[in-house]
């Protein structure tokens, strides 16, 4: 057990302060906004709960709603184990492992509306790699016209995007696993398996949650990619959550539900994370006790 | 440090196992490189090439994008504005972040855990509609157009992640050592300083990458927050976007040029991902 101190709140003080000062205040803001009818920056009227509770029924949003969940569970699928698998086949040591590293971390830095810009042009059929391979190998592929295509290459490009994400915290996770727990599995003949299974996993659980919570998040909240691949089309096909909270906010100017959509949103995530955290969490400490037996 | 994988890999037996993750690694590596080659490709071409015809190499090589970015001085401040609140943003998120970490893995306290969770609640909050309160608030506070502001407002994301990041790192380092420390007459700063972040190199490599990352590529806020002094890159980049149609050619080259500073960063960093931490030897 970890020793009770209260001190340790002087610790943390300069994160909450940091944090505060940008987070709080355009919170309460929005909170602010959410329960008032803006018709211009002077007339304000109280409203209550009526946004929310249109926000509610608005079928179009369930719909958005629906497709985000997909989505952000099929990335989850993909993403997680794709990058355990990836930190795993990374070398370990010499020039090479330098040289995957950055090859794997390159398409995290690009900027955001770039990597839909580069999409675009890479998955047309006259002009793009990956359309002209596809059409050569007679799919008959076009993320502009048809929804699965535009969903699948919206799901493929957000694989290529962040899997890096968790393969980078996975290896650093395996390369702070002491020697000494492989050399104690080499004795004992451990399976390659079991290694994964009761040393490598067990002790990548910490990464692993942020991984999995950031990705979760991330992926429920995507915006720009999409928005510049496919505008959202064919049709509603890839249009996500965010994008309907911007035409709200930024298209109509509609404040007030614009900010009763972002809350409950922001509570829509925030329910899912600390759902999966404690999932993650319950997961991990009965993997421990077992290991005690 | 010996090469722990492949020393459990080929003691099962499974030499042609060890192949496989080569063949695997190789194929994503090769998926991940396509489109970053098709950019930059796409970089060295005109824009009437882009659009016009398919090929693997540029026909007309030409150096006029990277030329424009260059000589413009609107497009490379973009860069220089990027990388100095950046850099700020990093460097504050670090030393908030270490501390914090600390204790949240050494210690219980009144609210621990849930101010440990709402840390990264602050990372959950979909953007457009917060973007008219940042803009009030850093105007109120005289923020606007600096590069501190933009540094501060992305503390919001990058703090709570390398305090989570931190924190998994300093939880697998067993307490015994700093109890040894302790009764050895350290003192704490002298301990954390000369002992502890030592051994976490690691994580402190990953979470200074996460920050330099998530804040590079961060366009909403950066571009609600800044004008002119402090416009950054990737707002730079959205007037590629143009009635005249699209400057493929140039949002590529300026693309390419954004992945550079980072690809630095790693490049740097990458011991500290890789060494892990050395307590395994003793």
């Amino acid at each position: 057990m970890k020793p009770v101190n209260q001190k340790a709140w002087f610790l943390i003080l300069p994160v909450l302060l940091c944090v505060a000062f940008s987070a709080i205040l355009p919170l309460m803001t929005v909170v602010n906004y959410s329960v008032q009818d803006i018709i211009s920056p002077e007339r304000r009227v109280f409203v209550g709960t009526e946004w929310f509770t249109s926000v509610m029924r608005d079928s179009d949003l369930h719909e958005a709603l629906w497709r985000q969940l997909v989505y952000s569970f099929s990335v989850l699928a993909i993403e997680i184990p794709l990058g355990i698998m990836l930190a795993l086949a990374m070398p370990a040591k010499t020039w090479r492992s330098s040289a995957v590293l950055v090859i794997v971390a390159l398409s995290l830095l690009i900027p955001w509306n770039v990597v839909g810009t580069i999409w675009q042009i890479f998955g047309r059929s006259d002009i793009g790699l990956l359309g002209v391979t596809l059409a050569k190998v007679g799919i008959d592929y076009n993320y502009t016209g048809d929804s699965l295509d535009a969903w699948l290459t919206v799901l493929v490009m957000d694989v290529w995007h962040w899997t890096p994400l968790v393969a980078l915290l996975c290896y650093a996770g395996l390369r702070s696993i002491p020697d000494a727990y492989y050399q104690a599995a080499q004795i004992d003949g451990a399976s390659k398996f079991a290694v994964f299974r009761y040393i490598q996993l067990p002790k990548m659980r910490g990464v692993l949650m942020i991984a999995v919570l950031l990705r979760f998040m991330d992926s429920f909240m995507i915006y720009t990619e999409p928005f510049v691949l496919t505008g959202g089309g064919p049709g509603n096909a890839t249009t996500f959550l965010s994008q309907y909270l911007t035409q709200k906010a930024v298209g109509q100017f509609d404040l007030g539900p614009a900010a009763a959509f972002s809350l409950i949103y922001f509570l829509i995530i925030l329910l899912l994370c600390f759902v999966l955290y404690n999932w993650m969490q319950r997961v991990g400490t009965t993997d421990k006790e077992g290991a005690h037996e | 440090m010996s090469n722990t994988i492949r020393v459990v890999a080929s003691d099962a037996g499974t030499r042609p196992g060890f192949k496989k993750r080569t063949i695997f690694l190789i194929a994503y590596l090769v998926f991940a490189i396509l489109p970053i080659y098709w950019m930059i490709n796409m970089s060295f071409k005109t824009n009437e090439e882009i659009v016009a015809s398919f090929s693997f190499f540029p026909q007309a090589f030409t150096w006029d994008n990277y030329r424009t970015i260059f000589t413009d001085v609107s497009w490379y401040s973009g860069y220089i504005n990027s990388l100095i609140y950046v850099a700020i943003n990093v460097v504050i998120s670090l030393t908030v972040a270490l501390p914090a970490a600390y204790a949240f893995s050494r210690y219980q306290f009144m609210g621990d855990k849930h101010v440990f969770f709402w840390l990264l609640t602050n990372r959950m909050t979909p953007g457009a509609v917060f973007l008219l309160p940042f803009f009030q608030l850093y105007t109120a506070v005289g923020l606007m157009d600096t590069h501190l502001g933009v540094a501060l407002a992305h503390l919001v994301f990058n703090v709570p992640l390398a305090v989570w990041i931190l924190e998994g790192f300093m939880s697998g380092i067993p307490r015994e050592i700093d109890e040894t420390a302790y009764i050895d007459g350290y003192s704490f700063p002298r301990f954390f300083l000369t002992i502890f972040v030592p051994l976490i190199k690691a994580g402190i490599g990953v979470a200074a990458f996460f920050c330099f990352m998530f804040s590079w590529v961060e366009l909403l806020l950066a571009r609600t927050l800044t004008s002119v002094n402090a416009k950054p890159i990737v707002a730079t980049m959205t007037r590629t976007v143009s009635a005249a149609g699209m400057d493929w050619a140039t949002l590529a080259a300026a693309g390419v040029l954004t992945i550079v500073p980072g690809a630095i960063v790693i490049w740097f960093v990458r011991h500290y991902i890789a060494k892990g931490f050395a307590m395994g030897r003793v």
